[in-house]
This record gives structure tokens, C-alpha cells and sequence, in this order.
């Protein structure tokens, strides 16, 4: 299974206003909860998730444990040019994903 | 000698009551309080939250609090001189109020975003955005959760 999934619109006319979503597959382990012999299980999830267009940041958000698994966030932003939309994850335990998506600008 | 109805007294008795005790902290409710609000302070820095203009999406009644759909959408018109800087997330009831902190900027041409939080409790969900001109906006929804995300035991 893909680690992300990433939709983005392959063409956009020039300053139109675009949707993105992205999800990760992550289990988001929120750290509160206890496993039988009642030990805490560490904390696990997604900190970071961040979308630059062409080199320049455009979206950045902070993830917290309050997060739903598999964490989905969907925003917008500007087809300014032709070009790729970088996404990347960070995350506890050393995670990292990425993605990139061309998008063609008329 | 003791009669049935003593020992089922004693004994349900106790299995009814200790449970919760131990779970539970009795200043539960002061402490999810004072953390939310130390929360927002920590994001508006001290500066008075207003209402309106920041409509935030929940459905009022969720069947199962691990996945709860959520959106937000702030009036503004997004340019350099006036937009949005960023959309806060938190709950009431969870051991850490914090969910999502979101920053946007002109780029973004529409102040909205959508996410998925988890909630512990049946409580508010509040939205803060805060805009480029250093105010801050909110709304808070209440949401009844009928089954709550993850949390055997002691909140907070």
C-alpha cells in the first residue's frame, strides 16, 4: 500500500483556486493509551506535514496526537505556473514520506 | 454471619465505585479546563478571540469519535495585505487540546481547510484563525460523541 495518497489536479487555468487533499497511511498512536499488562504505548504519530509549489512553501500544518489515524488534510492554493507540488511528512520515530505532483498551468 | 444481601451489598458496592475512583481524577473537569485555555493563550499570545467570520463544519451528533470530520472556512479576501495566517484546532474534552495548527498565506486563494480529529468526549470544537492583521476570530461547536476515541483510563 502507498504510504500517501495525494490528489491534485493535473491542469488548472492560470490564478484558478485549487483543492488538495492529501492522507497518510500512518496508525497515529496518540500516546494515552495502555496495553494489557498496563504499560503506556509510546507515542507515534505524524508531526508535520508540509506542500511547497515550485520551492516555495505554500501549506504548512502541525499535527497533534489528537489527529485521526491516517491523517487527512485537505486545503487550497493558487495555480500560479506549471510546475510540481512537493508534499512531505514528518514524523516520530525518525517517519518521513513524500510526494510530488506535476500540475500544467494554462 | 453474613446474610446475601450484605454480601452483595459489600460486593457490588465495591466493584461499582473503585473502578472509577482509581480512573478518574476528581478535578477532572477544572484541569481539561485550565488546559484549554493555557492552549489558547498559547495561540493568541494573550489578545481577545472574536466571534464570526470563521465557520467551522462538524456534525453535531458522531457515532464514533476516532475519525471526526471536520472543516473550516474563514471570510477573507487572501491577499498579501489581508489574509489568513493561520487556522487553529482544538477540542475541549481530549488530554491535549491541540489538533491541527494550519498555516496559510495569500497563496492559498480560499481560507479553507479539512481534517479528521479524534475526540475523547462529548464537548467543543473550536476553531481560531488568525489573520494577518494580528486579530483573532473564532467559533466553537458543541458535538455529542456517542463512542469516544482510545483512552482506557485517567485523562489528562
Amino acid at each position: 500500500m502507498a504510504p500517501v495518497v495525494v490528489t491534485v489536479p493535473t491542469q488548472a487555468k492560470r490564478g484558478e483556486v485549487i483543492e488538495i487533499k492529501t492522507l497518510a497511511a500512518h496508525v497515529m498512536e496518540n500516546g494515552f493509551r495502555r496495553t494489557q499488562m498496563g504499560e503506556l504505548i509510546a507515542r507515534d504519530i505524524i508531526t508535520q506535514v508540509v506542500c511547497t509549489y515550485n520551492g516555495v512553501e505554500v501549506f504548512r500544518a502541525e499535527l497533534h496526537p489528537a489527529m485521526a489515524a491516517n491523517p487527512f488534510v485537505a486545503f487550497t492554493t493558487v495555480a500560479t505556473e506549471s510546475g510540481t507540488l512537493e508534499f512531505k511528512w514528518t514524523g516520530d520515530n525518525g517517519y518521513s514520506a513524500s510526494h510530488s505532483a506535476a500540475i500544467t498551468v494554462t | 454471619m453474613t446474610t446475601r444481601r450484605q454480601f452483595l451489598f459489600l460486593t457490588g458496592g465495591a466493584l461499582a465505585t473503585t473502578p472509577v475512583l482509581a480512573q478518574l481524577d476528581p478535578n477532572i473537569a477544572q484541569k481539561r479546563k485550565a488546559a484549554l485555555e493555557e492552549a489558547i493563550r498559547k495561540v493568541t499570545g494573550g489578545a481577545p478571540l472574536r466571534q464570526g467570520r470563521v465557520k467551522l463544519d462538524v456534525a453535531p451528533l458522531v457515532d464514533n469519535g476516532n475519525t471526526v470530520p471536520l472543516s473550516v472556512t474563514v471570510q477573507s479576501p487572501m491577499t498579501a495585505a489581508d489574509h489568513v495566517k493561520a487556522i487553529h484546532i482544538l477540542t475541549e474534552k481530549n488530554p491535549q487540546p491541540h489538533v491541527l495548527t494550519a498555516h496559510l498565506g495569500p497563496r492559498a486563494g480560499r481560507a479553507t481547510l479539512s481534517a479528521r480529529c479524534r475526540m475523547a468526549d462529548t464537548g467543543n470544537v473550536i476553531a481560531i484563525a488568525q489573520m494577518s492583521d494580528g486579530s483573532f476570530w473564532s467559533e466553537a461547536v458543541s458535538v455529542i460523541v456517542t463512542l469516544s476515541a482510545c483512552l482506557e483510563d485517567g485523562l489528562i
